[in-house]
């Protein structure tokens, strides 16, 4: 008997030791759940060990929901471009121009929206004026054949119907209470995501009837859900715009500014456009 | 179970059990009976099988064959088994193992609550245990705050307090401290021969078997090889292992101020390690090594001379040992008495067996203990 | 502490900062003028509210749920019990968003469990405070089982063989014997699941989503502020820490008694 008590105090000691982890172990848990796809691309894969040229790299901080389109339009410019790697950093746009703000390594900034774009223009880090060159809209994404029979944004709020919804904290949510608002409709979603992909997953899923998403969302799912367009999708304040600008102080702002003009030239356009966005 | 008795005396039921117990590779197969209110220690070496008999007994382990009855109701048989809880078996342990959670008080009363005592009941119950093991004053500790000694005192009023048909105490004394071991087991005699409950002690101290127990059985690797009142077993051990262990001389008595006096008036003097009523029934203990023999009565200090005729000499280890029988118209008691002494000193004495001698020992060699009836 | 080898103290220092260093980078980040409207808008309070309200409901499902477990683990002989205990043990290393999906494909409403319930009942379980306490209960669970376990073995089973011989029955012996002997366990378990409840996020966001006053906990809260409101974020983080605190002061004014 009278050994118990040491014992027991330390393993109460290291169980509260253990408690608080458990409870800080959250910002850890919080950056893993963020993860997702963040810099999924950061490398190209078709590197071609071209030694002809002077090998250079090109550094390129994008919207998250570029991913797919500045992949494939990475590889074409490399193949047009000998000895120049594209590397590639996808995130949130907030994200994007506070780091760029912060003086991270980067020689073109393209966002998903204005207002992140202006964060970094008004810290003199963006050469000139950026670019709006391509626009994405939104669209409620609903399982294949659209079985509940959703129309508008009013038909999410018919009884039995799910929907979910970004919440209005990131740019996909500010969109869809724009819609809302445009529309008169207030909708009663039963979760707000972290993101718009978070938002296509449950409709994926079948967890939700509908769910606001963007065209190329739609598109990537490749024909596991389908878009419904609403007339709201091109009010002011819900269409998304895509600007583009070279960084001040990119170490090869000519080769930067290629990229740019790539971009939003004929090959950046097609396959813009084939993803789902509008272009200018 | 009523728990409302005011009477503190327990039940007392007979105890009979013939079982076989497999645990692993060991077997234990004993016929054992205790009759009601007898107090029976159970003698062996580590190993021997005093726990599994205990375990079978308390219902830890099931026997592969027999019997185990106790009063009235049957306990095991190959057909029925009556759970721990119903067998109104008390145990006390080497360890006290007092719940650390309740008081003292409330673990004394903690068996007749769990036995449907209402809690006012089960706490005048509590208390009148406490005061009778001496630990009244302990009742609100926390088992943390009692040594040894008094933690044992309230296991015992704890085990008692259930009115148990049968008590079990299992080496009880053999976690103390030297110092309180003569306490408590005096008090152990006491509080058991008081409530005439019927008891047995597992021990592997032949004191404890002396003090308490009216018989001895001895275990020997799982079999009873020996068995008779506790007299008989230490001083005319028939078996080798109970010769072993045994291997003490005894005189049994009463006891008085200096020590110890027989039935016809010899006075063996000696030292009480625990605390003997004038004129208890008493047993006097000492080595056969602190046994001086001599051909003329000796004198000199303060010491027990008894005159004896040589029985028999038998090789003793290196020594040898002298054993005694009574001399014409002498105490029948001296018979069996050992001296173990040196070859050197037996040429020296030039004895064989028939001769008269006396057999002598110092007071500070002797202890005189209260015994079994 | 004169027994401690030299060379340990440098890790341990290490280690000690390794922890207490970012949680001063956060009090010191947090923008106190503001601190109080930060922390008391209605997403905040709700957030938090929530969080506290998810959070005991969680520990009583761990201690009803779990303790039963705990117990058959330290005590029962059942064959295969090793791999019961992993079992038990998986949420502990898998990552939460993993408990999550798992959830969600049992439960959700194309899950073989979910569409039972939605065709037959109407109920959808994902999107519920329900969900939250489940996915919540699914990562805890591990803490309180491990803590309680612990302590039944070792207490062992000497004071329950005594209270049987005291004449206690089994359902007696468990009630007034096994659970006050393994009361500290079972507290620091309970305090460890509520704890680890209060922090879940991935299982959380990925099976019962993110909704104001129904399923958005603190840590949603946190991380969805995180992406436009730092200075809000860390505002809530900080309450989130106090709670911690907290909870480690209660135990530990416990542990002085």
């Amino acid at each position: 008997m009278s050994t118990q008590p040491p014992p027991r105090t330390a393993r109460r000691g290291a169980v509260l030791v253990a408690a608080l982890v458990a409870l800080l172990g959250l910002p850890l848990a919080a950056c893993g759940g963020s993860g997702s796809g963040s810099d999924s691309g950061s490398g190209s894969s078709g590197q071609s060990p071209a030694a002809q040229a002077p090998a250079k790299t090109l550094t390129v901080s994008a919207a998250a929901s570029l991913t797919e389109v500045y992949q494939s339009l990475g590889q074409q410019f490399q193949a047009a471009n000998p000895g120049v790697t594209v590397k590639f950093n996808f995130g949130g746009s907030d994200q994007l121009a506070q780091q760029v703000v912060q003086g991270a390594p980067a020689d073109v900034l393209a966002t998903a929206s204005p207002t992140t774009m202006q964060t970094a223009v008004a810290a003199g880090k963006i050469q000139g004026d950026p670019l709006i060159y391509a626009t994405n809209k939104l669209q409620i994404a609903v399982a294949p054949n659209n079985p509940k029979q959703i129309t508008s944004l009013a038909d999410l709020n018919k009884p039995g119907v799910t929907s979910v919804v970004c919440a209005p904290a990131v740019p996909c949510g500010a969109a869809a209470t724009a819609a809302e608002k445009a529309a008169n409709v207030t909708l009663k979603p039963v979760s707000e995501e972290q993101d718009v992909k978070g938002v296509l997953t449950r409709v994926e899923t079948g967890n939700a009837d509908g769910g606001l998403v963007y065209v190329t969302d739609v598109k990537s799912a490749a024909g596991k859900v389908a878009g419904v367009d609403f007339p709201q999708a091109s009010a002011k304040g819900v269409t998304q715009t895509y600007p583009i600008g070279v960084v001040t102080g990119s170490a090869d702002p000519q080769l930067a500014q290629s990229w740019v003009s790539f971009v939003t030239g004929p090959q950046g356009k097609a396959a813009l456009t084939q993803a789902g966005f509008a272009t200018k | 179970m009523t728990g409302e008795r005011s009477d503190p005396l327990v039940g007392t039921s007979r105890l009979a059990a013939d079982v076989t117990v497999v645990r692993g590779s060991f077997e234990l197969e004993v016929s054992l009976e205790v009759a009601a209110g007898e107090v029976v220690a159970v003698l062996g070496s580590n190993g021997a099988g005093k726990s599994t008999l205990l375990g079978a007994l308390a219902g830890l382990y099931r026997p592969s064959r027999g019997e185990i009855v106790l009063g009235e109701r049957t306990l095991s048989s190959p057909s029925e088994t009556v759970p721990v809880h119903r067998r109104r078996i008390g145990l006390l342990s080497q360890q006290a193992l007092l719940f650390p959670h309740l008081s003292a008080l409330d673990n004394v009363a903690f068996g007749p609550r769990s036995t449907g005592s209402g809690r006012g009941n089960a706490r005048r119950t509590a208390e009148r245990w406490l005061a009778e093991v001496d630990a009244g004053a302990l009742a609100g500790r926390r088992p943390a705050q009692l040594s040894g000694g008094q933690a044992q005192r309230v296991a015992i009023a704890r085990a008692l307090a259930c009115e148990p048909e049968l008590l079990m105490l299992d080496e009880p004394f053999a976690a103390l401290d030297v110092d309180a071991t003569p306490a408590v087991r005096s008090l152990v005699r006491r509080v058991v021969r008081a409530t005439g409950v019927t008891t047995l002690v597992v021990t592997h101290d032949v004191l404890d078997a002396v003090v308490l127990a009216d018989r001895i059985v001895v275990l020997d690797a799982g079999r009873v090889v020996e068995s008779g009142t506790t007299t008989d077993v230490l001083t005319r051990p028939r078996s080798a292992f109970a010769a072993r262990i045994a291997g003490l001389d005894l005189v049994p008595g009463r006891s008085r101020a200096d020590g110890l006096v027989t039935a016809e008036g010899t006075v063996v003097a000696g030292t009480h390690p625990e605390p003997v009523d004038d004129g208890e029934r008493a047993v006097a203990l000492f080595a056969p090594a602190s046994v001086a023999v001599f051909r003329e009565e000796p004198g000199g200090s303060p010491r027990t001379a008894l005159r004896v005729r040589l029985a028999a000499l038998e090789p003793h280890g290196e020594l040898v040992r002298l054993r005694a029988s009574p001399v014409p118209g002498g105490p029948e008691w001296v018979e069996g008495l050992a001296a173990d002494v040196t070859p050197a000193a037996i040429a020296e004495l030039g004895v064989e067996p028939g001769d008269e001698v006396w057999f002598a020992v110092k007071a500070a060699e002797v202890t005189v203990h209260p015994a079994g009836r | 502490m004169s027994g401690v080898p030299r060379f340990l103290w440098v890790p341990a220092v290490l280690a000690w900062l390794l922890v207490a260093v970012p949680v001063v980078g956060l009090v010191v980040r947090v923008d106190l003028s503001n601190f109080v409207s930060l922390v008391t808008s209605d997403a905040a309070l709700a957030a938090l509210w929530l969080s506290l309200k998810t959070g005991l409901a969680t520990m009583v499902c761990c201690l009803v749920l779990g303790g039963p477990l705990a117990v058959v683990l330290a005590r029962s002989h059942l064959p295969g019990l090793p791999f019961i205990r992993s079992v038990v043990l998986l949420p502990l290393v898998l990552p939460p968003v993993v408990g999550g999906l798992t959830l969600l494909f049992l439960l959700g409403r194309t899950g073989p469990v979910g569409a039972f319930l939605y065709d037959r009942f109407d109920i959808t379980v994902p999107f519920s405070t329900t969900a939250v306490v489940l996915a919540q209960t699914f990562v805890a669970m591990p803490f309180l089982v491990v803590s309680l376990e612990g302590s039944l073995r070792t207490a062992g089973e000497r004071y329950e063989a005594v209270a049987a011989t005291l004449g206690a029955s089994p359902v007696t012996t468990l009630w007034r014997v096994t659970i006050p002997v393994v009361l500290p366990g079972l507290l620091s378990g309970s305090v460890l699941a509520f704890a680890r409840a209060l922090g879940e996020f991935g299982a959380t966001i990925t099976f019962a989503g993110s909704l104001q006053g129904t399923t958005r906990t603190l840590p949603l809260l946190i991380y969805l502020q995180s992406q436009d409101d730092i200075d809000g974020a860390v505002a809530m983080s900080l309450v989130l820490v106090v709670v911690a605190i907290l909870v480690i002061v209660v135990s530990r004014t416990r542990d002085v008694r």
